[in-house]
């Protein structure tokens, strides 16, 4: 502990081009894990991984270490940086509900970098986080992905328009207007929006373009499949509304929150609808009342892809962290690689960036959290996190 | 999991209804008594409800007809006790004022919610159940028994002389700040509550004067009647409170007229331990996930209950339940262990400390010859994230049993987790 906490302060020193990381156990998510494994990190990626035998690090690299290594953790749905720690109208910018469709509102307009929450998560090894808009309306407005150091969202975000945040169920429906009353009435305006989209889509391809028009543009670029549809909905029935939405459209499409996606594994199978599943320590109630803490696990097991999220509830606390619910779905179930899975490799596939982030592969980003034990562990502490090859934190957390 | 489905596959235990002269024999396992060391196979013997007996597996002798659980692998701790809870949906004040002393929580609570069922889950046994925060006082707290049971009456502990074990919720800081005839300040707050407390003053020194001359006591004051019970020090005083200036000023107030308190919440009580101790105060302690929320728990921080068992302040955690999950309880220690807290502390901290707090330590909170049977069975160390609670008995009467069916439903959720209520007679009233 002592040395790797020297070894960081010397770090931020030095800021050498090379950084090694060695791990009693690392964990590459790629991969069976590495006993007495090495990681060399430069330029930002990772240039060498493999156990020590095998990896010479270079003369003058600052070497860190710790007795276990994973790639950063991701965050496959969040709300932080438009959702402050403080819960009060002014650091609340996750939902605007002037209206019940608005896809132009764009994350990274409301994105606060240097939120507390941000580097909260980044102390449990969480370098990378998908968020915007909340759920709570048929359309809430754009997410964006960003590792999470940075102080404007030019340095963090490196997808600023990820996914268009959608609601079926309850909580697209509401007492009072401009929100729809039911949930059909729901599902009847996201459609009808679709369909103006896809007009409006094609006469983008036809000789006299229409007006430009943000709200059916951002659409368009869903119905042209350059991003999915981020839909949360929960109960069995309003899954299934999701998927004749999918169908209808052709969409790509990720299910988030997903409560009772076990009772749907071969609907969503069929779709090939990937799910964000809630903080699997979500709390069990309204429309989430008949969750299971196994859900990951039923969804692994059922050949899903499946990620986990830290979610959003509207009161304390202000953010969950993945590590701790990837800890919960491997008391419930799943096996140690594939609860990290949950949040590493698998979340970052779902989110399109696994070129980039959520495995320790030669090439890929230089993110990675470091622990002193078994990191679902509720006693072990995260002793360092590098993101890009850069020691971020020291904290011992 | 291997280890769950195994149970699945064997019968559903279904003992009958315990008699009073039968013994019940814990064998093999690992008890953690609380107020002992460790017995690493051990024996725990259980009759009438309460623990007859309680050794090394060597030193105990099984009498001959006992019903012989064998329990070897197991981990059995005392039924973990939570100082603050709202299971059962307990609704106490209304809006008409800040400050309700009559309001009984125990008048509200649906004892066939499942939230008490998901607390027996996480090896609860014992809960304080308060009204909220939304008020300055908001009423008479409810120490429950986690039995099975099917009307409050049920579950309520009861002293010699018939007396309602429980006692009263306060709150400073910002959640008890509203419109008028609510307080908009932290000075009116105080205000407010100190001119209650004279009054309460003022009608004990009446009841006194009147020397039980009916004629000379004053008209009966439900409201007086409960504050003079706190300034006799019968109920004690659960204090909902964040900041440290908040802390600080409770402390003055229970200086001032003499009630005992225990300090609720304390998100900033790593900022003054010093005077926390000093006033021999305890604290009860959330653990929550990340900080923030409201600008009063800005400083929530998993270190609290180190620092405070530093400073020799007694300390326990609590669930809050819903805002943290009773089935998870164990996260909560664990997570202080994480941030420097001693793990016999920690464990003390959701059991006898916790009883302590509760006045309730002569019954329960450890595993002792005497105390109730009240105890939880893990399959491994209380404060791995791995080890899940198979059973939970509440004086003697197992009331969770992870081997079944329902109960499974209940401690990991699913299809229809989110329907039961009325789950007790799921089993023909047998368990």
């Amino acid at each position: 502990m002592n040395g790797l906490l020297l070894a960081l302060a010397a770090l931020v020193v030095q800021d050498p081009e090379v950084l090694a990381i060695r791990g009693e156990t690392v964990h590459t998510a790629a991969g069976e894990p590495i006993q007495n494994g090495v990681v060399v990190c430069s330029g930002g990626k990772i240039v060498a991984v493999g156990p020590a035998g095998s990896i010479t690090i270079p003369g003058g690299a600052t070497v860190l270490e710790a007795a276990v290594v994973t790639p950063g953790l991701v965050d496959a749905h969040s709300v932080v940086g438009l959702a402050g720690w403080l819960n009060q109208n002014h650091d609340q910018d996750q939902i605007e509900r002037s209206g019940p469709l608005q896809p132009e509102l764009r994350a990274i307009d409301a994105y606060n970098p240097r939120e507390e929450l941000v580097a909260w998560l980044r102390s449990f090894g969480v370098t990378t986080v998908h968020t915007g808009h909340a759920p709570g309306a048929v359309i809430t407005g754009q997410t964006l992905i960003a590792k999470t150091r940075g102080d404007t969202v030019e340095q963090s975000v490196f997808v600023p328009f990820a996914m268009v945040a959608a609601t079926i169920g309850v909580g697209a429906t509401g007492d009072e207007k401009p929100a729809p009353g039911t949930r059909a009435k729901a599902v009847a305006i996201l459609r009808q929006e679709l369909v103006r989209a896809s007009e409006y889509r094609a006469k983008l391809e036809g000789d006299e373009p229409p007006d430009r028009d943000l709200r059916l543009e951002a659409l368009a670029t869903v119905l042209a499949g350059e991003r999915p549809l981020l839909v949360t909905a929960h109960r069995a029935h309003d899954i299934a509304a999701a998927l004749r939405v999918r169908a209808e459209f052709d969409l790509r499409m990720v299910l988030d929150g997903g409560a009772e996606a076990y009772l749907m594994l071969d609907e969503l199978r069929a779709a090939g609808v990937p799910v964000i599943v809630h903080a699997t320590m979500a709390r069990a109630r309204a429309e989430r009342r008949n969750l299971s803490m196994e859900t990951p696990h039923l969804l692994q097991e059922a050949g899903i892809p499946v990620a986990l999220q830290s979610g959003y509830e509207s009161y304390v606390p202000k953010t969950r962290v993945v590590l701790f619910e990837a800890a919960i779905a491997a008391r419930y179930g799943c096996s140690f690689d594939d609860a990290l899975r949950l949040v590493t490799i698998d979340a970052a596939r779902i989110l399109g960036v696994d070129r980039r982030v959520g495995s320790l592969e030669v090439g890929k980003d230089a993110d990675l959290g470091l622990y002193d034990g078994d990191p679902f562990e509720y006693t072990t502490h995260c002793v360092g996190v590098v993101i890009e090859g850069e020691a971020v934190s020291a904290e011992v957390r | 999991m291997i280890q769950l489905f195994l149970a699945l596959s064997l019968p559903l235990c279904t003992p009958s209804a315990p008699q009073q002269d039968a013994t019940t024999a814990f064998v093999g396992a690992r008890l953690i008594p609380i107020s002992g060391p460790e017995i690493a196979e051990g024996v725990l013997l259980v009759r009438g409800g309460k623990i007859v007996a309680i050794g090394a597996a060597a030193d105990i002798e099984v009498p001959a007809g006992s019903t012989v659980r064998d329990v070897h692998g197991k981990t059995i701790l005392p039924g973990l006790i939570c100082t603050h809870s709202h299971i059962g949906q307990p609704a106490g004040a209304d809006r008409s004022a800040p400050i309700q002393p009559e309001v009984r929580v125990l008048d509200s609570i649906d004892v066939r919610h499942a939230s008490l069922q998901r607390a027996q889950a996480g090896g609860l046994t014992c809960a304080n159940v308060m009204p909220g925060s939304g008020h300055l006082l908001s009423g008479q707290t409810v120490y429950l028994k986690l039995r099975d049971g099917e009307t409050i009456d049920d579950l309520l502990i009861r002293d010699s002389g018939g007396g309602i074990a429980g006692g009263i919720k306060m709150a400073n800081g910002t959640n008890s700040r509203r419109d008028p005839p609510f307080p908009g300040t932290r000075a009116k707050s105080a205000a407010l509550v100190r001119s209650k407390y004279v009054a309460a003053q003022t009608y004990r020194d009446k009841i006194a004067r009147a020397a039980g001359d009916a004629a000379k006591l004053p008209p009966r004051d439900l409201a007086l009647e409960a504050l003079v019970e706190v300034l006799e020090g019968k109920r004690v005083v659960h204090h909902h409170t964040h900041r440290h200036d908040d802390i600080l000023t409770v402390l003055r107030l229970a200086e001032e007229f003499g009630f005992r308190v225990v300090l609720h919440h304390v998100s900033d009580g790593w900022k003054v331990a010093d005077e926390i101790a000093a006033a021999k105060a305890p604290c009860s302690i959330i653990v929550i996930d990340s900080p923030g929320g409201k600008q009063e728990a800005l400083g929530v921080d998993y270190k609290t209950g180190g620092v405070l068992e530093r400073a020799g302040v007694s300390v326990s955690f609590h669930t809050d339940d819903s805002i943290t999950d009773s089935r998870l309880f164990l996260r909560s220690p664990a997570l202080a262990v994480r941030a420097g807290m001693s793990r016999e502390k920690a464990l003390a901290a959701v059991t006898l400390e916790a009883a302590r707090q509760l006045d309730l330590d002569a019954r329960i909170g450890s595993l002792e010859v005497g105390k109730d049977a009240d105890l939880a069975v893990l399959d491994g160390d209380p404060l791995s994230v791995y080890t899940l609670v198979h059973e939970t008995w509440v004086e003697g009467e197992l009331v969770f049993d992870l081997a079944d069916e329902k109960d499974r439903l209940i401690a990991l959720g699913g299809d229809g987790a989110g329907d039961l209520t009325d789950i007790h007679q799921c089993c023909g009233g047998v368990r």
